[in-house]
């Protein structure tokens, strides 16, 4: 089974790059293999010029420091029986960074900055809110000052009052920690407020890409454009014409032949069944789509 | 989803220590006295428990005809004082068994955690061996090893020590596995965590209630376990004694001196049945979520 | 039952008889020259040589793990001291004693074991449940030699009520009897209270009783099915228990069965038969607990279709 299967893109230092797809479409999977916790079977990831693919172990060590990660789960993310601020000490003792004076000072300080009371650092994980768990992880995977914080579905979890909160000071933290982030998501709201970037990805493969306005104003493939129709709006009243796509997505373990899409898309033909379609070019600024079809179902309404 | 914080819910050692029953209490007493028994032996027990006075075989306990103070509980068949031997038993027994609860805890959480760890064959070695033991009556397997060796005292505790390890691995290698697939293990992982580090800091302190739990039931059963075998000749060999051993030999003195089977077996039945509702009301305490086992 | 999965579960327990074996094989290799260890000091050389012929001792030790397994499957697992008899025969004589024995102590377990948890658990927190509680926690914590030595003491010896050894007669039966029964018997009425507890307190209760059962038939209807269920579970450890507690009350009672037979064995180092034992004890326990393993399957709905293992 191919959970990823022949991707390729590129993110921007200092960039918000939103991956975006239904779930099982490999985007998760994409994280890991960026972590080298699944590591991918082959191809390249080029990090600041390295690659992590053939990286030695020992130089994985220090490139930990670099990549961060947070994901849907806080709860269980977090060691039960540690207290907050032993949590976020101790990747600063994993990598024997400063004495325990500094650590703590560190510690605390970082806590403050994502919004978690002095009072609460001596607590246990059961003991706060989902809202403040998520920042006390955020903590954790920024005291080491990572260049790169791959989120996976960090706010999915939460109520959608404190889903606001947690976003916004993930934007606060890129800024003052100067933070490449890669934000996975299937809330396409929030990647359209949060991301610059944006890429769509279906069934182990990204079928569109580009700068995220460009995507939402002129999607080029029919499963973005249904994504897209799909959100809701706010004002009442406001006339859509939803796609409602068929069937559900199939399973990754015997994909559809030719191009994955097919069996759900309204504009399918008989090239789509036999033939996986080429990424191409779809407009200026680094819009890709991979559609045989994307001139002619490219302009919309 | 509720947001707003949980009140703290661990609660502290007096809490614990007043809500105690009674009989829970007596138990705790019973047990903190055997432990000073085994401890204090050489100082508590007026003879050598191989001390021998043929002179005066069979003496009756202090409170039947013909009793002495200098034999407050009688003497055996070979004039050896009851008190003291019970006193040393009490010793070895607990001994034996503590050894035995330990060693079962570390190789089955090793174990355990190494299946858990390495997956693929080495979990599936280690499951058919976790299978094979909890296959066999741990008594015929003991007899087993015990025909084909010589009986030393050594073997006889790492016989101990294999009694139950299957327990604690099936439980550690179940908590290390859903430990591992929850996020705090990947974290660790990403953050840079080495394997060791991972295991030791945090999994296993999550783990060791439960392996607690099971040690509380798997000593007094270990302690059943060593007096049967001794009981049958098997265990504890003389001149070693042991409170099964007592009765063993005293078998063949039912009927003139009832009290070498009798005394040692009241022994045998308090002290298990202290640690029984001990264990019970401990685990209660520890994880109620267990409860009804 | 979905036979893929059965015969999953049979496969399993195949290789753990494999096992057992390949164990036994391992420890007799282990503890020394086999053809001494069996055939003991005082025989001749040329029958040492004989053994070790028909063991296949002179080759190598895969050909003589891969004899050693032939040998057992047609039943031959040596000579027993006992008269140079074949051990598989000097153990079978043997087998009928223990059998009436652990069929006797099986009809009093679940006999008076259960339906006392059952009214133990109908009746909570009465005398009656109390005094059940109570005898059931004292019970195991007595060892089954305990029992059976006090037995002696008070009603063989003392009262001359009853004989102490042998199995002649059939009050010869009834003191190995109550010790092997009290034990387990206190461990099914405790298992079954609290089964019964459990489902009783279940929503699917008082939907039967707002059906309008009355409680009499709501117990029968369905407490009792589905507390029986976690009851065949143990069943398989019971086997287990059966056998340990056997062994040691043959001992004490000195009666005539495989437990005796054993200990006698382990004591003389009579391997031939001590590995016999060993082995068929491991299979029984192997099937039992298949077969507990496929009833629980039939029994419980929920895993009836497909394991996750």
């Amino acid at each position: 089974m191919r959970a990823v299967d022949g991707i390729s893109f590129d993110v921007r230092r200092g960039g918000v790059l939103g991956i975006v797809g239904e779930s099982s479409c490999g985007k998760s999977s994409v994280a890991k293999s960026i972590l080298h916790i699944h590591p991918p079977t082959s191809g390249k990831i080029i990090f600041d010029g390295e690659d992590l693919v053939t990286l030695k172990p020992k130089a994985w060590r220090d490139m930990r420091r670099e990549i961060q990660y947070v994901f849907q789960d806080p709860l269980g993310a977090l060691d039960p029986r540690m207290t907050v601020l032993d949590q976020v000490i101790e990747p600063l003792i994993i990598h024997l960074i400063g004495n325990s004076g500094e650590q703590l000072k560190q510690a605390h300080e970082l806590l403050e900055a994502v919004g978690l009371l002095a009072e609460s650092h001596a607590k246990y994980p059961h003991e706060l809110s989902g809202g403040q768990r998520q920042r006390v992880v955020l903590a954790r995977a920024l005291i080491l000052k990572p260049r790169l914080l791959i989120c996976d579905e960090p706010v999915s979890a939460l109520d959608v009052s404190i889903q606001a909160q947690v976003i916004q000071l993930l934007e606060e933290l890129k800024t003052s920690f100067d933070l490449t982030i890669m934000f996975i998501s299937h809330d396409l709201s929030l990647v359209r407020y949060f991301c610059d970037t944006m890429v769509v990805m279906y069934l182990g493969k990204i079928v569109e890409s580009g700068p995220t306005e460009e995507m939402f104003s002129n999607p080029r493939h029919p499963y973005t454009q249904a994504l897209i129709s799909a959100i809701p709006v706010v004002e009442p009243g406001t006339e859509r014409d939803v796609i409602v796509l068929q069937g559900e997505p199939p399973s990754s373990f015997s994909p559809p032949s030719g191009c994955h899409f097919h069996p759900r898309c309204q504009w399918q033909k008989s090239i789509c069944r036999s033939t996986y379609p080429e990424i191409e070019l779809v407009g200026q600024s680094n819009h890709f789509a991979a559609c045989h079809f994307v001139q002619e179902i490219g302009h919309k309404q | 989803m509720n947001d707003l914080p949980n009140p703290s819910k661990r609660k502290s050692w007096l809490d614990h220590l007043s809500g105690m029953p009674p009989s829970i209490l007596i138990s705790a007493i019973w047990i903190v006295f055997m432990i000073l028994v085994a401890v204090l032996a050489d100082v508590i027990a007026p003879y050598d428990y191989k001390h021998m006075d043929l002179l005066d075989r069979l003496r009756p306990p202090i409170w039947l005809e013909n009793g002495v103070w200098s034999h407050p509980l009688g003497t055996d068949d070979l004039g050896r004082d009851v008190l003291s031997r019970i006193i040393f038993s009490i010793r070895i027994s607990l001994f034996v068994a503590l050894m035995g609860t330990f060693i079962g805890a570390v190789l089955g959480t090793s174990l355990g955690f190494a299946a858990a760890h390495f997956r693929g064959r080495v979990d599936d070695l280690i499951m058919v061996l976790i299978d094979f033991q909890a296959a066999l009556p741990f008594l015929i397997l003991a007899l087993a090893v015990l025909a084909f060796f010589e009986n030393s005292f050594l073997l006889f505790v790492l016989i101990m020590g294999i009694y139950g390890w299957e327990r604690y691995a099936r439980i550690v290698r179940g908590l290390a596995l859903s430990a591992r697939s929850h996020g705090y293990a990947v974290s660790m992982q990403v953050l840079g965590a080495t394997p060791a580090r991972i295991y030791l800091r945090h999994i296993l302190p999550n783990v060791s209630s439960a392996i607690i739990v099971n040690m509380t039931l798997n000593f007094p059963e270990t302690i059943l376990v060593e007096t049967s075998l001794s009981f049958l000749g098997l265990g504890i060999q003389p001149p070693l004694t042991s409170l099964g051993n007592m009765v063993g030999f005293g078998r063949d003195y039912l009927l003139t001196a009832w009290w070498i089977v009798v005394l040692p077996s009241m022994v045998i039945f308090v002290t298990s049945l202290a640690f029984s509702l001990l264990g019970d009301w401990l685990r209660d305490e520890l994880d109620p979520t267990l409860r009804g086992n | 039952m979905n036979p893929t999965v059965v015969a999953i579960k049979i496969l399993r327990a195949s290789i753990t008889v494999v096992l057992l074996v390949t164990f036994v094989f391992v420890i007799l290799r282990l503890s020394g020259d086999p053809a001494v260890q069996m055939l003991g000091l005082e025989v001749s050389d040329e029958a040492l040589d004989q053994f070790r012929q028909r063991w296949g001792l002179d080759r190598s030790i895969w050909e003589q793990y891969l004899s050693f397994f032939w040998n057992i499957l047609h039943g031959d697992f040596g000579q027993s001291f006992i008269g140079g008899r074949d051990a598989l025969g000097v153990v079978l004589e043997r087998l009928p004693k223990t059998l009436q024995l652990m069929g006797l102590t099986t009809i009093f377990t679940f006999g008076l074991g259960i339906p006392a948890g059952i009214y133990a658990s109908l009746h909570r927190n009465t005398i009656a449940d109390r005094a059940i509680m109570g005898f059931t926690v004292a019970s195991f914590s007595l060892p089954n030699f305990v029992v059976g030595i006090i037995l002696i003491m008070i009603l063989g010896v003392y009262f001359r009520l009853l004989p102490t050894s042998g199995s002649e007669t059939w009050l010869h039966y009834i003191m190995p009897v109550i010790t092997m029964a009290t034990a387990d018997a206190a461990i099914f009425a405790r298992f079954s209270r609290s089964a019964m507890l459990e489902v009783l307190h279940a929503p699917f209760m008082r939907t039967a009783r707002a059906k309008g059962l009355m409680w009499g038939q709501a117990v029968r209807r369905h407490a009792l099915p589905n507390a029986s269920i976690p009851l065949v579970t143990i069943g398989g450890m019971y086997v287990g228990r059966l056998i340990a507690g056997a062994t040691i009350t043959e001992n004490v009672f000195a009666w005539p069965g495989i437990g005796k037979l054993l200990v006698n064995s382990v004591n003389l180092r009579d391997l031939a038969v001590v590995q016999c034992i060993v082995i068929l004890v491991g299979v029984t326990m192997v099937i039992a607990n298949l077969l507990v393993d496929i009833a629980y399957g039939w029994l419980d709905p929920r895993t009836r279709t497909g394991e996750s293992q």
